[in-house]
């Protein structure tokens, strides 16, 4: 779950004042906002990469808002899937898992696992040099998910592919999500995305962050009819001021 | 057919020929490029090998390739160690008197080489208080009383402090005014701030993104740097090195004033050529103005085979 109350942000001379929204477990929230909007500061706030001038932030029921990045246990994938290019696609997978100082057999079935789950086991030998836009994204959400965490970020992932990846992935990240049924947080400004993915939208418009009615049925998502009326309620809840 | 009327405007549009444009600046470029050729060409050209051997028999210059190679070595393993952290500190966060702390690291690079030794050579002299214990420890440590007048003195300079202290650590008295110490100091003030310049852009061109996801994925600070940033950084710290060992074979400025020119002691490749010069032997000084042009290529070889980047040299 993703609280987030009276969040205040400043990145130079930006600033986001009371934001708040809710995103409860297992749910898929899409974020949507021009460039510019704050979109990412959100996104990054909640992953601790940026500085909190006031409001909280509670995941899974505990209090982070100022927690370091390491100890949120948040899947992070960024726009330009930002792979370690000095590491085989393999040990990008690893990374996490050997922080965590995993045996070497769990480390390598895990690694078997996520491969087949996002089909890139033919390229785990590889260095990202050279891999496509599409495959950086698998690859890259591949290494988000690796230590299970419990929310998964998702900063514009699919903005940078072509019509047909971006199908290929939207299919994937709903079946991944849909499989593992991680919290996650999408920011995309491509509404056939969010149409897709997200069983809750959210809007940012001058600063201020609104609820939108999802589109998504409970099959496509899917999400149960109980969860999508727990969905509907929550988004009801969202205070944006 | 039209009849074509001449007019202003299409004769103002007409195209000229580019061939003035790149003729006037592949001359200026080939004179430039001539005259490197031509001085590296007079001067192996100058002497015979015979007279060149002979100036490498003379144990003089030996020692002073040797000092000059390990000497240039230490210096750029001890820029490329403080390199590193200044240049990660500057690349990545805004702090009060950042500017100011910009401004400090490029003075060794705009200061005339010779003030840098004069600076040096007055740092190592200015007068700090005498420490009791110490000079004590020293005289139980080896059994010998200090000069009357030195004790009598209240005050000693930084490195009759350092002679005390190395006397009391390693058991010699090791000095750096005029001593090996100060060759590799005077090298090093001017190569480590080539190098942090080097290490600085290669991190601003690595950007902080891959820190930060490594940061996610339960790294701290000091993980996501030697885990993912570092080995990223292989190719800036390449660069800074090569440059390092290229600015500290050629200092000469800062080593003459700070560390003299006494041969077999702190005498490098440049004080050889310095000293040759100044006794009318030609051929030593080309000899050991050679032994740098080689080095120079073979630092370009290298440099190039690493796949480096000409502005990163």
């Amino acid at each position: 779950m993703i609280s987030v109350n009276k969040l205040c942000v400043q990145v130079g001379s930006f600033k986001l004042n009371d934001v708040s929204f809710e995103v409860p477990e297992g749910h898929y929230a899409v974020l949507m906002g021009k460039t510019g909007s704050g979109k990412t500061t959100i996104l990054e706030t909640i992953c601790g990469l940026k500085k909190v001038l006031s409001g909280t932030i509670h995941l899974n029921g505990k209090l982070a808002t100022h927690a370091k990045p390491s100890e949120r246990e948040i899947g992070y994938v960024p726009q330009d899937g930002v792979l370690f290019h000095t590491m085989t696609v393999r040990d990008n997978l690893a990374f996490a898992l050997e922080l965590r100082k995993w045996s070497k057999k769990k480390i390598n079935d895990r690694v078997d696992e996520l491969a087949d789950l996002l089909g890139i086991a033919e390229l785990l030998k590889r260095t990202p040099h050279g891999l496509s836009g599409g495959e950086t994204q698998r690859i890259s959400l591949g290494r988000a998910l690796a230590a299970n965490p419990a929310i998964l970020c998702l900063d514009e992932p699919l903005s940078a592919l072509d019509e047909e990846t971006r199908d290929e992935m939207c299919t994937l990240l709903g079946d991944v999500q849909r499989r593992t049924r991680v919290t996650t947080l999408h920011i995309t400004h491509n509404v056939t995305e969010s149409d897709r993915l997200g069983d809750m939208k959210f809007l940012i418009v001058d600063g201020v962050l609104q609820s939108q009615p999802s589109n998504v049925t409970g099959e496509s998502s899917g999400l149960t009819s109980q969860q999508n009326k727990t969905s509907a309620k929550n988004s009801a809840q969202i205070k944006a001021d | 057919m039209t009849e074509q009327v001449p007019d202003e405007h299409s004769s103002a549009l007409k195209s000229r020929s580019d061939v003035p444009f790149y003729t006037i600046f592949s001359a200026i470029s080939a004179v430039y490029i001539l005259l490197i050729v031509a001085m590296l060409a007079a001067e192996t050209t100058y002497t015979t090998p015979e007279h060149i051997w002979a100036a490498f028999a003379k144990p003089e210059i030996r020692y002073a390739i040797w000092l000059s190679l390990v000497s240039c070595a230490i210096t750029t393993v001890l820029s490329l160690w403080v390199s590193v952290p200044i240049g990660y500190l500057l690349s990545r966060h805004n702090f009060w008197g950042k500017t100011l702390i910009d401004a400090i690291l490029d003075i060794p690079i705009v200061l005339p080489p010779l003030v840098i030794g004069l600076c040096l050579l007055i740092l190592f002299q200015v007068d700090i208080p005498q420490i009791e214990w110490l000079n004590h420890a020293v005289e139980s440590d080896t059994g010998i009383t200090q000069n009357k007048e030195i004790v009598m003195s209240r005050t000693q300079s930084l490195d009759d402090l350092i002679r005390k202290l190395t006397k009391l650590i390693f058991g010699k008295s090791i000095g750096v005014t005029y001593e090996i110490p100060s060759v590799l100091l005077a090298q090093f003030m001017v190569a480590c701030a080539f190098a942090v310049r080097t290490m600085r852009v290669t991190f601003d061109q690595i950007g902080p993104r891959y820190e930060q996801v490594a940061m996610t994925l339960g790294c701290n600070r000091g993980q996501a740097f030697w885990r993912v940033v570092f080995p990223q950084a292989y190719r800036g710290l390449l660069a800074a090195g090569t440059l390092a060992w290229a600015r500290s074979l050629g200092e000469f400025g800062p080593i003459l004033i700070f560390s003299g020119a006494t041969r077999m002691k702190t005498e490098v490749l440049p004080t050889t050529v310095f000293l040759e010069l100044t006794v009318g032997n030609i051929e030593g000084a080309v000899a050991a103005s050679l032994i740098m042009v080689v080095s120079a290529f073979i630092v370009l070889v290298i440099a190039r085979m690493f796949g480096l980047s000409r502005a990163a040299i």
